[in-house]
């Protein structure tokens, strides 16, 4: 059999999280209310609506630009594509078609071999988003144009994907960063955040690609990586069949885990893209430009490297804490705390990576409603109390979960319930003495030469303080007695 | 510049119009001529001259991110030949 070389490219609409939509001052908030509550004269398309760009849009749109490594254009134009479709009323979509706002940039993604490898980006522009059908049983369809006029962008990548994980990790990263720069929300069960892929393949002797396939609306991580798959093999079957492929539109079918066939709405050159009388050139001089790239805060791939030469965190930790923006500042004001109570920001990289995750998951919160309840100061103060040995492991980790429920500081929380580690060497010694005196099997067992039956007796001083000796000093003052008092 | 029966359905399937196949010879024969009509221009020397989109002199005409206009679901309504449960109401479209 010939191997083959897949080559995919993606395109991502992202919506743009602005009040109001992209042409006129009506709520962008299309979900927030009934259908066709959130409409307008320019989101309706009547005639002789004038559309305005909204600036912060655009604003938007450049920093997302920037964030992916693209130059903004001086000049930039919006397009009609004519669009005869109900879910946009006008007759057209306003898009951008040879002059987009940004252009040639690229994101970096691991590579199927392990290897940084970067996504080359064609270009990103804006347009508006399209209403909502919903298809009656009756044979009809009802129209909620709450969507339409949405800003949009699109973000069009070059076929530098190699397989269906590299396009999963590359839509992956193209999310981090949006929702990091806090231009899209990232949720894809909504539609904020969608998805269509460019596949084809060739054998690896063969330099012209292969006919292109599109997959529609593949939105969700998992549907990328499975369609994209799915398509591969579909069309390397179809090759070595002695078939051939068809350039065509393929949309994926979840439930039988197969692309199928669809006809196109209408065919490339019928857009008649033209430029849009009612909207002027838009001009973005270099000061602008400057200034959107001084708003951009540290990516995320720039803080997990941070991170990384900082505070020594390994790679996989690192990407942990940087998946998201509010967990890294959350992660960095906790580090910074916990310097000063004597813990490190690996004890602190531990701790939020590990319990608090773990909390988080099981309550199936996010990281922005617990900045309120578990200040990052809470984190610093347990690794406080564990490096004054003012608690244990055992109690730091209930301490810890009893903050994350109440949102009581966790010194307080100590302090009520009388959680201090007993390291008090006489009453230590007192408890230790009872525990011997109770058990003799294990002493035995421990004077004949078995030195780890004492674990057995240091648990029981532990049970006996519920789990408050330090247990350093319990074993000390078990041993003090079985080796001195034969 | 002369147009074939086969771009004239086309255009009016473009435009969505429905054209009976009588009148198709006669549109023919008229659009050929408006566009040999425009193709006049083709005659001007445009070397150098940038294409012109607009007349209107201005550039970034933009506006602020406020809400600040709403039509009433009623008004949006009002004139729709069709409507049911709040939304408009249109023939069937299918996506596959």
């Amino acid at each position: 059999m010939t191997d083959y070389i897949a080559t995919i490219g993606l395109e991502i609409h992202a919506q743009v999280r602005t009040t109001a939509k992209m042409f006129d001052g009506c709520s962008a908030d299309y979900a927030g209310g009934d259908p066709n509550t959130r409409v307008s004269v320019v989101s309706l398309g009547l005639p002789g609506a004038l559309p305005v760009v909204n600036m912060r849009a655009i604003e938007m749109a450049a920093m997302s630009g920037l964030a992916i490594n693209c130059t903004v254009q001086h000049t930039s134009v919006f397009s009609r594509k004519s669009y005869i479709y109900p879910d946009l009323p006008k007759g057209f979509q306003i898009t951008q078609y040879d002059q987009p706002i940004c252009t040639d940039g690229w994101v970096e993604i691991d590579g199927d071999d392990g290897q940084p490898k970067r996504i080359g980006i064609e270009r990103l522009h804006i347009e508006e988003d399209t209403g909502r059908l919903v298809h009656s049983t009756d044979g009809a369809s009802l129209i909620d144009y709450n969507r339409s006029g949405v800003p949009l962008m699109e973000i069009v990548s070059r076929p530098d994907i190699g397989s269906a994980e590299e396009a999963k990790r590359y839509f992956q990263k193209l999310r981090q960063i949006l929702l990091w720069i806090g231009v899209n929300s990232g949720n894809l069960e909504e539609g904020a955040l969608r998805c269509d892929a460019n596949v084809s393949v060739r054998p690896v002797h063969q330099k012209e690609y292969g006919a292109k396939v599109e997959i529609k609306n593949i939105n969700s991580f998992r549907f990328v990586e499975r369609a994209i798959a799915y398509e591969i093999q579909r069309q390397i079957d179809e090759l070595e069949s002695g078939g051939h492929i068809v350039q065509e539109t393929r949309g994926w079918n979840e439930a039988q885990g197969i692309t199928v066939s669809q006809r196109s709405k209408e065919s490339a050159h019928d857009y008649r893209y033209f430029p849009e009388p009612d909207i002027p050139p838009l001009v973005l001089d270099d000061a602008w430009i400057a200034a959107r790239r001084a708003e951009m805060p540290e990516l995320p791939d720039a803080r997990r490297d941070r991170f990384m030469a900082e505070y020594g965190l390994s790679k996989q930790d690192a990407e942990l804490l940087t998946m998201e923006r509010p967990i890294a500042d959350y992660y960095v004001a906790a580090v910074t705390a916990a310097a000063q109570r004597g813990g490190s920001a690996k004890d602190v990289a531990n701790w939020v990576g590990g319990e608090l995750f773990r909390l988080l998951k099981d309550a199936g919160e996010g990281f922005e409603v617990l900045h309120e309840r578990m200040p990052p100061l809470h984190i610093a103060e347990v690794l406080g109390l564990l490096a004054q040995d003012i608690v244990n492991r055992t109690v730091a980790k209930q301490v810890f979960e009893e903050s994350f429920q109440t949102g009581n500081s966790p010194a307080q929380i100590v302090d009520e319930q009388g959680l201090k580690q007993i390291s008090d060497t006489g009453a230590l010694a007192a408890l230790a003495q009872v525990v011997i005196a109770n058990n003799p099997k294990a002493v035995e067992e421990y004077r004949k030469g078995k030195k780890t039956a004492i674990k057995f007796l240091v648990g029981q001083v532990m049970k006996a303080t519920k789990g408050q000796a330090n247990p350093q000093a319990a074993t000390t003052a078990l041993e003090t007695i079985l080796d001195t008092e034969v | 510049m002369t147009l074939s029966i086969d771009d004239v359905k086309h255009v009016a399937r473009l435009a969505r119009m429905h054209m009976p196949d009588e009148e198709l010879e006669q549109l023919r024969a008229q659009l050929s001529a408006i566009l040999d009509y425009v193709a006049l221009l083709q005659e001007l020397d445009v070397e150098g001259v940038p294409p012109t989109f607009q007349i209107s002199g201005l550039s970034s005409v933009t506006r602020s991110d406020e809400v600040n206009t709403r039509l009433s679901r009623d008004e949006a309504l009002r004139n729709a030949p069709d409507k049911y449960a709040g939304m408009f109401r249109v023939r069937a479209v299918f996506d596959e």
